[in-house]
């Protein structure tokens, strides 16, 4: 099971929430949005600025000048630098889909289930000693560092 | 035969193929040869004041004697140059046996404040331009020119003439009270496109203020330089305000506003659409994509550097199909369209000399 890491609490993310941890070497943003959870890793394909530090918002696209269709059922990250924004859910870049961010599977599993599994480094809060303490009905964020997600591979969504 | 602009070359030498010059001049010769197409109502309305023209950039920026305004081959000894369709047949339309020219005629009723005079003025220029021009030679077609104060009244001059067959284009001064992407002015390019005109965006026109942002230049030599930022704040206005997704059919050509600038402006431009798309989310795609299916340019004057330099700038444009050939007439600008053409990748030749522009306008 090498190149699991778990990484946070579930709990501990809300919805519109994110941690931002080491794992295998590497920054990666985890985020929850609507109940999900996705993984990007901390760096902007175009300049390498800390992508995961950038606002979160809403898709937002006209057909003509004054309309205007706030879709908040879109999540796009934006990057703090240049503000060129990505779909949290696909890593895809809004204006070049053949520029994307890397992407990494997130799962939520029971405390029962993490055997073996290595915590990752440098994680804020009480998610570092505390974790051997918790209750085994806590369910945790696993972030998978083997592949990215299936919706990245193959180009679906948007 | 040699003409001015040919220098020493033929037309043959020069270029071989078909032409169409996207851009050439009338001038009013005066006030007085407007009068049969006025009512006495407005030719009492000059007479009694003794008031003889509109005062426009025109003035300011080409003064009747310099060799800018008119090139000293074109000059007659006694009219005003470009004044009558004999001078443009023998100075252009024979000697460069062209296709067609589009013919287009600045004489700043834009800077007309009274409503309806403007409006006046605008109608008998452009029914001058139909009588005395476009019926009586089959090579021209022309630019009507509207009361640019008033969207209300450009839209009822485009609708009272914008179907003769000899209008193709409508002429927007570049220097005007507001950029005109902005919304009051989209119904106006929505009769453009009801009529299947051209937006000719065009030198002439006065702002509200000076013609640069930071105040009036000293020198002439400043208005030629610079005059590109007014084409590029109208240009920018128009696909930032998203005029081509309220006109998906609307064509725009820039003319006497050169070029080379295009492609950095377009660098420029994407980039920050990239950053702040949100702001604009009418603009579904990089603005340079849009400019190259909604824009073409005439390109007189050109801003030329060595051939290689030349070549390079052709080359960011990205497209055969983003320039028109212009003579500028009667302008004197040192355009060295060998120079272009020797540049141009051989398949673009054909297409800047006269493809580019039958197809544009439909000719």
């Amino acid at each position: 099971m090498s190149g699991r890491y778990v990484v946070a609490r579930a709990a501990d993310i809300p919805e519109g929430g994110r941690v931002l941890v080491e794992v295998g070497g590497r920054q990666v943003g985890v985020f929850n949005v609507g109940g999900s959870f996705y993984g990007l890793i901390n760096r902007c394909p175009h300049k390498g600025a800390e992508m995961c530090k950038g606002n979160v918002v809403a898709g937002l696209t006209s057909a003509r000048p004054g309309e205007f269709d706030y879709d908040e059922d879109t999540a796009l990250l934006m990057c703090p630098w240049h503000g060129w924004e990505f779909d949290v859910r696909t890593g895809r870049s809004w204006f070049d889909p053949r520029t994307r961010l890397r992407t990494y599977d997130v799962e939520v599993t029971g405390a029962d289930r993490l055997e073996g599994v290595p915590r990752a480094g440098r994680v804020p809060g009480p998610y570092t000693a505390e974790t051997v303490e918790v209750c085994v009905e806590d369910e945790y964020v696993v972030v998978d560092l083997r592949k990215a997600r299936k919706a990245a591979q193959t180009g679906e969504g948007r | 035969m040699t003409t001015a602009l040919l220098e020493n070359t033929s037309r043959d030498e020069l270029w071989p193929g078909p032409v169409i010059d996207c851009d050439v001049h009338a001038n009013v010769p005066s006030l007085e040869a407007l009068f049969p197409y006025m009512s006495r109502h407005w030719i009492a309305w000059c007479t009694e004041r003794g008031w003889h023209g509109p005062v426009g950039g025109v003035n300011l920026a080409y003064p009747p004697g310099s060799d800018r305004s008119c090139r000293p081959e074109w000059r007659p000894a006694d009219r005003p140059p470009a004044s009558d369709l004999g001078l443009l047949q023998q100075h252009v339309l024979d000697p460069w046996r062209v296709e067609r020219a589009i013919l287009t005629c600045y004489y700043a009723v834009d800077a007309l404040r009274h409503p309806d005079w403007a409006a006046a003025l605008t109608r008998a220029v452009n029914d001058w331009l139909v009588a005395e021009w476009l019926d009586r030679d089959p090579r021209l077609v022309g630019t009507l020119v509207i009361p640019a104060r008033d969207p209300a009244a450009m839209i009822e001059e485009i609708h009272r003439v914008g179907d003769h067959p000899g209008f193709v284009q409508v002429l927007l001064p570049v220097r005007h009270a507001a950029l005109w992407g902005q919304r009051q002015f989209h119904p106006v390019f929505q009769a453009m496109a009801e009529h299947g005109l051209v937006a000719g965006l065009h030198f002439g026109g006065v702002t509200t203020d000076a013609p640069s942002s930071s105040g009036y230049s000293s020198y002439y030599v400043e208005e030629y330089a610079a005059e590109w930022q007014s084409f590029t704040a109208q240009v920018t206005s128009l696909v930032s305000e998203g005029v081509f997704q309220v006109c998906p059919e609307l064509r725009v050509s820039v003319l006497e506003g050169g070029f080379a600038w295009l492609p950095v402006w377009g660098w420029r431009m994407d980039k920050e659409w990239k950053g702040l798309r949100r702001e604009v989310p009418w603009l579904d795609r990089r603005p340079l994509e849009i400019i190259r299916d909604h824009m073409r340019f005439s390109v007189a004057p050109a801003d030329l550097g060595t051939r290689e330099q030349t070549a390079t700038v052709l080359e960011w444009l990205g497209s055969d199909d983003m320039l028109m050939f212009a003579t500028d007439y009667p302008h004197g600008y040192d355009d060295d369209i060998a120079g272009l053409l020797a540049a141009a990748p051989p398949s673009m030749r054909p297409r800047l000399m006269a493809g580019t522009a039958r197809d544009w306008y439909r000719l």
